[in-house]
């Protein structure tokens, strides 16, 4: 049982939530995720662990409203309690001193990027952020990200902030003005898919970090493998981050479609609960 | 060996048994026939998870007792793992002592009411049963039997709970909450260690709970031993995962003086053939995972699983019969178990492949497949199989079986589970590049103490056997926990 100790929407589908956790929060590195059961009938979710407190014993989790579980999580209140919380799961992010280092979040990936971008700047690299998102109400978290970022770089797709257009044009933008050693990304898996391949043109070293579906999130099921340079790997313990440009990504966006009807149901039913 | 030898004669001649070996003939003892173990009607119970056995009648249990020739030379218990006094408990069942039958039971096994339900006997006690080796007849049913003792003791409300030994305030670690670190922690509580069980699961149970599916093991069989390991005073830590939320290096920091390690062997493998990353193709663990602790298959429940009209489970294992009754369950038209040997070599317990055959369960022996197919939206919806023979014995002893070069055929399927197999937890190990590993990726142990090339560290079960059983996980915990239990004491002593 772990008590939220604090919440604050960033927009309206998007929501921080600070969750009580002291075992997590001493252990945690950036790149961890904990897998998350809301209460006795739930679902087990993964979600990054954003940043931590180890003073206080918290942990952050920045989740987007996408299905059942994540409503739940997002209409909860400050004072409950979230069932079970298990972690860090994942490999740590390997963070050491590259040379310049262009990060590029899309969406709610902008979350888990954010410890990363915290790593690699404090690890004495320079580091060039871009966010995008579709309109300006869903750019989170940049203010955090300029605090470790040597330049911050908006991209939306209606142009209403920022810069108008897709992650890639702002990362062809960087790419082309200096030389970048090495570029994370991170977001919904068709965004990573084109910023591999973007990164690829210029041969820049990628790495991904890929959110399949899980159950266990230790290694026990295989829910969440996918093939990297032609082999299956487990994201849960092998990951979550790869090398960008050996992962199948268009395997992995069927795969996150697998229980497409199954949610769309099952977000029908909990509508009507709340109403 | 000699004593316990000496020890089994003793109990053997005390009166009570002498005097019922008197009051039936060998002859009439082996002329009963042995009784048939009730079961819900295939059809029926092949739509619900209700449990398969019902659980033989008192009636029942005391004609099978009397079918025991209380041998003096018991050559069944040779045959159990960990040397259960089956005669005793047998002829304490034809004495009506039915709560001494299960006291029995608890010298030596933790988990009764379970190994009743799971174990093979049919390789194990029941195989060098007198009836089996020499009358060439059916065993007797100790399986059978050993589920009445201890459902009779859980049933009557008053289940004892072991004495423990005063609390010395020495601190033990369980890692892992399978029938090996249940059964380890039982006994450290007995010798009154201050014991936590971490369990990296929302769950206690392991296997017993995610895996082997309710209509074989109700949970409210292993949620009674927890509870009562619960009353002896051992802590149950959830959501905790050793090595990631914490180390043993922390661990040992905050005073626990040893570990046992009992992390299983969760591990699927796979057969990295074309197409097996297609959906709806799931490993077993996944499979039974969603279904057995997530409880996929009730609308109650947030978790979703996939149903299919026609599902294939590849494996000839427990697991892959656990699998293939479960798609049955889940409503599968058709649910067809894909093996690539014969039906002779399957490591599956006889009497799942009788429920399964009984269930309407297709079996598809000496097939393997090669290659799966999917439909735009990336769900798998064909099979390609390839016919096999079989060749020499290999390692296991088993018939190899060998391709039929150019006999691939193909079958529409829209559900596949992958049962061939597991490998050891490796999450554990990587945290401590200290300990002795074996090349299959398990655990290295002394094999009476249990402990490790890392002193203060023991393990038992999966971790240590790769994928085993029950009995000898539960077997591996007892043995263990009287390892730490001397290795403290010894550590106590030279201080
Ligand atoms: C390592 C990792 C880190 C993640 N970090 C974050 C994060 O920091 N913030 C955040 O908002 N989201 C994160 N996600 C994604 C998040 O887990 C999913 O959005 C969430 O599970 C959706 O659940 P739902 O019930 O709300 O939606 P559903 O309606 O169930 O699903 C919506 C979509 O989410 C995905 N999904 C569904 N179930 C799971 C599952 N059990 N595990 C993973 N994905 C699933 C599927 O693609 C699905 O189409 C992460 C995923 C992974 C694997
Ligand atoms: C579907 C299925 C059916 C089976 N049927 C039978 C049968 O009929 N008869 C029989 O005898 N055997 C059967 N077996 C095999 C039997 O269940 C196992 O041999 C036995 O459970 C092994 O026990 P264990 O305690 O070693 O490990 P497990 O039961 O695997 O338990 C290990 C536990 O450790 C936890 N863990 C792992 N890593 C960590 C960590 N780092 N930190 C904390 N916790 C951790 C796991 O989550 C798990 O709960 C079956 C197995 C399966 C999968
Ligand atoms: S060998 Fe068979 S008949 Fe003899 S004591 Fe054991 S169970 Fe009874
Ligand atoms: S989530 Fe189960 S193996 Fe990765």
């Amino acid at each position: 049982m772990n008590k939220i100790v604090e919440k604050e929407f960033f927009s309206e589908n998007v929501c921080k939530i600070v969750i009580d956790a002291p075992e997590i929060a001493k252990s945690r590195k950036p790149g961890n995720f904990v897998i998350i059961r809301l209460d006795e009938k739930g679902e087990r979710i993964p979600l990054t662990i954003a940043s931590s407190d180890v003073e206080k014993g918290t942990i952050t989790l920045v989740v987007q409203r996408v299905g059942v579980t994540t409503a739940k999580l997002l209409a909860m209140e400050s004072g409950d309690t979230i069932h079970d919380v298990a972690g860090p799961l994942g490999k740590a992010t390997h963070i050491e001193r590259v040379g310049t280092v262009l990060c590029a979040g899309g969406g709610v990936g902008v979350a888990p990027l954010l410890p990363i971008v915290e790593g690699f700047k404090k690890a004495g690299n320079k580091v060039v952020t871009v966010l995008a998102a579709r309109t300006k109400e869903l750019v989170i978290l940049e203010e955090q990200m300029r605090e470790f970022s040597d330049e911050v770089i908006v991209m939306t797709d209606d142009g209403s902030y920022g810069k108008k257009g897709l992650v890639t044009a702002g990362m062809e933008e960087v790419i082309q003005r200096e030389k970048v050693n090495l570029s994370v990304v991170i977001g919904p898996a068709i965004m990573m898919k084109f910023a591999a391949l973007t990164t690829k043109k210029y041969n820049i070293p990628t790495i991904a970090s890929l959110n399949t579906i899980m159950v266990d999130g230790t290694g026990m099921c295989g829910a969440c493998r996918v093939s990297v340079g032609g082999k299956t790997r487990f994201v849960c313990v092998d990951g979550p981050e790869f090398d960008a440009h050996q992962v199948n990504f268009d395997e992995m966006l069927q795969r996150l479609g697998a229980y497409k009807k199954e949610e769309a149901e099952a977000y029908e039913r909990y509508l009507k609960t709340v109403q | 060996m000699e004593n316990i030898a000496e020890y089994l004669k003793e109990e053997r001649s005390q009166p009570w048994r002498d005097e019922l070996r008197k009051s039936m003939k060998a002859k009439e003892r082996t002329s009963i026939e042995r009784v048939h173990m009730p079961e819900q009607d295939p059809e029926k119970r092949s739509h619900n998870y209700l449990e398969v056995n019902l659980g033989l009648t008192e009636e029942q249990a005391i004609t099978e007792s009397h079918r025991c020739l209380d041998c003096p030379d018991p050559t069944c218990i040779s045959g159990c793992p960990v040397g259960i006094n089956i005669p005793k408990f047998i002829k304490k069942i034809e004495a009506r002592d039915y709560m001494g039958a299960a006291v029995v039971l608890k010298e030596t096994n933790a988990l009764p009411a379970v190994c009743g339900r799971v174990c093979p006997q049919e390789v194990q006690c029941e195989a060098s049963c007198f009836y089996t080796v020499k009358l060439k007849k059916p065993a007797i049913a100790i399986g059978n039997l050993e589920r009445f003792a201890a459902d009779y003791e859980r049933n009557s409300g008053n289940i004892s709970v072991p004495e423990v030994a005063k609390h010395n305030g020495i601190k033990v670690a369980v890692i892992g909450s399978g029938p090996a670190g249940l059964a380890a922690s039982g006994d450290l509580a007995k010798f009154g260690y201050d014991v936590t069980v971490f369990e990296a699961l929302h769950e206690i149970g392991g296997v017993l709970k995610y895996g082997i599916p309710e209509y074989r093991l109700p949970n409210e069989v292993v949620d009674v031993e927890i509870e009562n390991l619960r009353k002896m005073g051992v802590k149950f830590h959830t959501n905790f995962i050793i090595g990631k939320t914490a180390t043993i290096d922390d661990l040992r920091k905050e005073g626990y003086e040893a570990f046992f390690i009992g992390s299983g062997a969760g591990l699927p493998r796979f057969m990295n053939i074309p197409g097996e990353n297609h959906i709806a193709v799931y490993s077993s663990n996944e499979y039974l995972t969603r279904i057995n602790l997530m409880h996929a298959a009730d609308p109650e429940y947030d978790t979703p699983i996939l149903k299919g009209k026609v599902a294939a489970v590849i494996g000839g294992g427990n697991t892959a019969m656990d699998s293939v009754r479960t798609a049955k369950r889940m409503g599968a038209e058709r649910a067809i178990l894909v093996y690539r040997r014969s039906e002779k070599e399957m490591p599956a317990r006889l009497e799942e492949v009788k429920h399964a055959k009984e269930e309407g369960i297709e079996f598809l022996t000496l097939h393997n497949p090669v290659e799966y197919e999917a439909d735009e939206q990336g769900r798998v919806n064909k099979m390609r199989l390839q016919k096999m023979e079989l060749g020499e014995p290999d390692a296991s002893g088993r018939r190899r079986p060998i391709p039929i070069k150019g006999s691939e055929f193909d079958i529409d399927v829209d559900l596949v589970v992958v049962a061939i197999g597991v490998s050891p937890n490796p999450l554990i190990p990587h945290s401590l590049p200290d300990l002795k590993m074996s090349k299959w990726g398990t655990i290295i142990v002394d094999k009476e103490t249990m402990q490790s090339s890392i002193p203060d560290l023991f393990a038992g079960g999966d971790i240590v056997r790769g994928g085993a059983t029950v009995i000898l996980a539960m077997g591996d915990g007892r043995k263990a926990a009287a390892g730490i239990h001397k290795y403290i004491q010894e550590k106590v002593a030279s201080k």
